[in-house]
């Protein structure tokens, strides 16, 4: 049996029973998702952007799915002690795909931040219309795969002109002891001038193994602003397959931040629709791979009206036999013009084994524009270990503060003071082999001095 | 202080240092002259361990223990340092966390505690000002974006930081204006301890001058061909090194 057809029977075995335990909204696509996901399949490595990828063989085991909801047994107050000392008050966490937690009574009226299937009435028309119109389910194989299982997921939906003040944090826990598959959906919707800063951090808490699939598809009105970073900090056991959609109307602002600290294989693809005139986009993340880590960031950042910028930068350190890969695209639509555009990957390789894959792109089809795109693949400077081991450095101390000092021109782009403080700290101990895997999100713990 | 003996290093197979024999007694500052390709940047650069550089034979005795055993970090803890004439830039790592690893492994070496964070600022501080180096500079990265006179400047900062016992001043003069090199000078004699010693690598008499070496040695082709008192350095700033060389066949 090939992988596909475990997930098609899988469905078919079980399609009553995932839909009685979810919402009209998530039922809609499932069929046509089948369908979809049937006809293409998972992607293979021919497939140009799921080269670097081997999407077959991290879906061939066989790993259970929830689909009657079983609610893990949590110890809530393990799981809450952990509280956000610099970062912000608002946070909840994500078991799987099911919301745990109240923010309400921290959050102002017209902000909902919560489950996807106890969405607000309110709000269940809208997200009717917006529900899979940005990710990719009739074309990637993974997507539609979520689409056809996911039973549910996060909702976050700002109201026009709310700006909200607590930084939201949600902590996405696998919690499972069997081999455990979640397929969770992400929708997120700032209406105009509505601005937000939110933290995504994603731990396991069990040794088995997990697969997550997360498809999610945000949207910012005009002149909204969402501020985020996510941060994935799991085991090798651990695999992820996300998509990002984001779609970007007039004079909106993404600041967004990936960083894997600790994972097994993640890939990650982020598609950027600047589709509203001046709308700005800024895609920044930072990697750490040792052991057989492997960690793939697909982008493509696409340019659909003038007089919008982007800014990527991603930079991995890669460490082991770690594999990494970069593919970036940045496409200029006609019409696009005074678009500014400025890619960058760099990489570390600090062990012979570890390999980096990278490919930079552009595709432009408008003339009035400022692009640039480049990308690097080295070692560690060797001058700069000699002059370091001159004042008398050791050699691994060296090592460390050079790969942490490479990581930081990423880090510093988290616009979020604390966030940027607490990732410094972090990566600081992700080097020196003191960020272990832990039950509570190490982003809370108090720093120590 | 440094004893060197029949030192022979290449780089490659190119065969730099023939032979070098050199002897800096405590306390003492010693001038290192000779034309460009002499070998006289060798031979700093192999007393602290760069890896480019093989030693093929000889012995260099720092304060009673071999030097060439050592790695280079433990070279500086021992109380070596040098002053780099291209000193590099590292981008992303600031002054402070810089002489913060350097002093904390020093002092581990010597089985001491690690300052607190208000004695490291204190003594930063004390030093920064000895050598008038920009307060702003310390906080920035590494020698990023410094100008030249500044770099130099900040090596003797660190210089001063790390209190060695054996300075190599190679070249530090090179780029800096006539203020900058007196200040560089000044801030030198004025942290050098007394059992302090000194290897001077400079083209520049003003550099003799502002420091008044006990010793000036002439190297010539991977080898130290004479030594003098300070009048052999006035004799070369007049008549260059050709004379040595014909004396020296």
């Amino acid at each position: 049996m090939t992988s596909e057809k475990q997930y098609i029977s899988l469905f078919d075995d079980n399609k009553e029973i995932i839909s009685r335990n979810s919402i009209n909204l998530l039922n809609r696509d499932r069929d046509m998702a089948r369908s979809c996901f049937g006809e293409k399949g998972f992607p293979s490595r021919k497939v140009e952007h799921y080269r670097y990828t081997d999407v077959q063989a991290a879906f061939a085991p066989d790993y259970g799915v929830n689909v009657n909801r079983l609610q893990f047994p949590l110890d809530s107050s393990r799981l809450f002690r952990c509280n956000v000392p610099h970062i912000g008050s608002a946070q909840a966490y994500m078991v799987g795909d099911r919301f745990v937690g109240d923010l309400s009574a921290v959050l102002p009226a017209g902000v909902y931040v919560g489950s996807l299937s106890a969405c607000p009435e309110k709000y269940m028309h809208e997200l009717m219309s917006r529900y899979n119109s940005l990710a990719p389910w009739k074309t990637d194989g993974i997507v539609a795969l979520n689409t056809m299982l996911a039973q549910d997921g996060l909702l976050i939906y700002i109201e026009k002109g709310i700006k909200v003040d607590p930084i939201i944090q949600i902590v996405n826990l696998g919690r499972s002891r069997n081999d455990l598959m979640t397929n969770r959906r992400v929708m997120m919707v700032l209406e105009e001038e509505a601005e937000l800063s939110l933290l995504l951090c994603d731990h396991n808490m069990d040794s088995c193994r997990f697969l997550t699939t997360q498809v999610a598809e945000v949207w910012l009105e005009s002149n909204s602003r969402l501020d985020f970073c996510a941060l994935e900090e799991t085991g090798e056991n651990n695999s992820l397959f996300e998509s990002w959609n984001v779609h970007q109307k007039r004079g909106s602002r993404l600041d967004a931040g990936f960083f894997t600290l600790r994972n097994g294989l993640t890939r990650r693809t982020i598609h950027v629709d600047l589709a509203g005139e001046e709308a700005y986009a800024q895609l920044f993340g930072g990697v750490i791979g040792d052991d057989r880590s492997h960690t793939d960031n697909y982008l493509l950042v696409e340019h659909s009206q003038s007089q919008c910028s982007s800014n990527v930068l991603f930079k991995y350190v890669l460490d082991g036999e770690s594999r990494g890969a970069f593919a970036g695209k940045v496409l200029v639509r006609e019409g696009a013009q005074q678009t500014e555009s400025l890619e960058t990957n760099n990489n570390l390789c600090v062990s012979p084994k570890a390999r980096m894959y990278t490919q930079p792109m552009l595709e432009i089809y408008a003339d009035d524009v400022k692009c640039n795109h480049g990308a690097t693949v080295g070692k560690l400077d060797e001058q700069a270990l000699y002059y370091m081991a001159q004042r008398g450095i050791p050699e691994e101390e060296a090592n460390l503060l050079l790969q942490e000092a490479f990581l930081g021109d990423a880090i510093r782009r988290i616009g979020i003071e604390a966030i940027r403080e607490r990732m410094a700290y972090l990566v600081e101990q992700r080097f020196r082999h003191k960020l272990k895997g832990c039950g509570n999100c190490s982003m809370c713990v108090t720093k120590k001095n | 202080m440094l004893k060197v003996r029949n030192l022979y290093a290449s780089v490659g197979a190119k065969e730099i240092l023939k032979g070098v024999n050199l002897t800096i007694p405590d306390g003492e500052i010693h001038a290192l002259m000779g034309p460009n390709g002499s070998g006289k940047s060798t031979l700093s650069h192999v007393l602290v361990g760069n890896p480019l550089y093989t030693v093929t034979s000889g012995e260099v005795v720092f304060n009673n223990k071999n030097l060439l055993e050592m790695k280079p970090e433990n070279r500086s803890h021992e109380g070596l340092f040098m002053s780099f004439q291209q000193p590099v830039e590292i981008p992303g790592v600031s002054m402070s966390n810089f002489l913060r690893a350097a002093l904390d492994a020093k002092r581990k070496y010597w089985g001491q505690e690690p300052l607190t964070t208000s004695e490291f600022l204190k003594l930063m501080k004390e030093k920064r000002q000895l050598v008038e180096l920009n307060p702003s500079l310390t906080r920035r990265s590494v020698n990023e974006g410094f100008s030249g006179g500044e770099k130099k400047r900040n090596e003797i900062f660190q210089m001063a930081m790390l209190e060695p016992k054996l300075a190599i001043l190679d070249e530090t003069d090179s780029g800096l204006d006539v203020d900058a090199l007196r200040i560089v000078a000044d801030g030198f004699k004025t942290l050098r301890t007394k059992n302090m010693s000194a290897i001077v690598i400079t083209h520049y008499q003003k550099m003799l001058e502002y420091l008044r070496p006990d010793v000036v040695h002439v190297m010539l082709d991977g080898k130290i061909v004479c030594m003098g008192g300070p009048s052999l350095a006035d004799r070369i700033e007049k008549n260059g090194f050709d004379w040595i060389r014909e004396h020296v066949g």
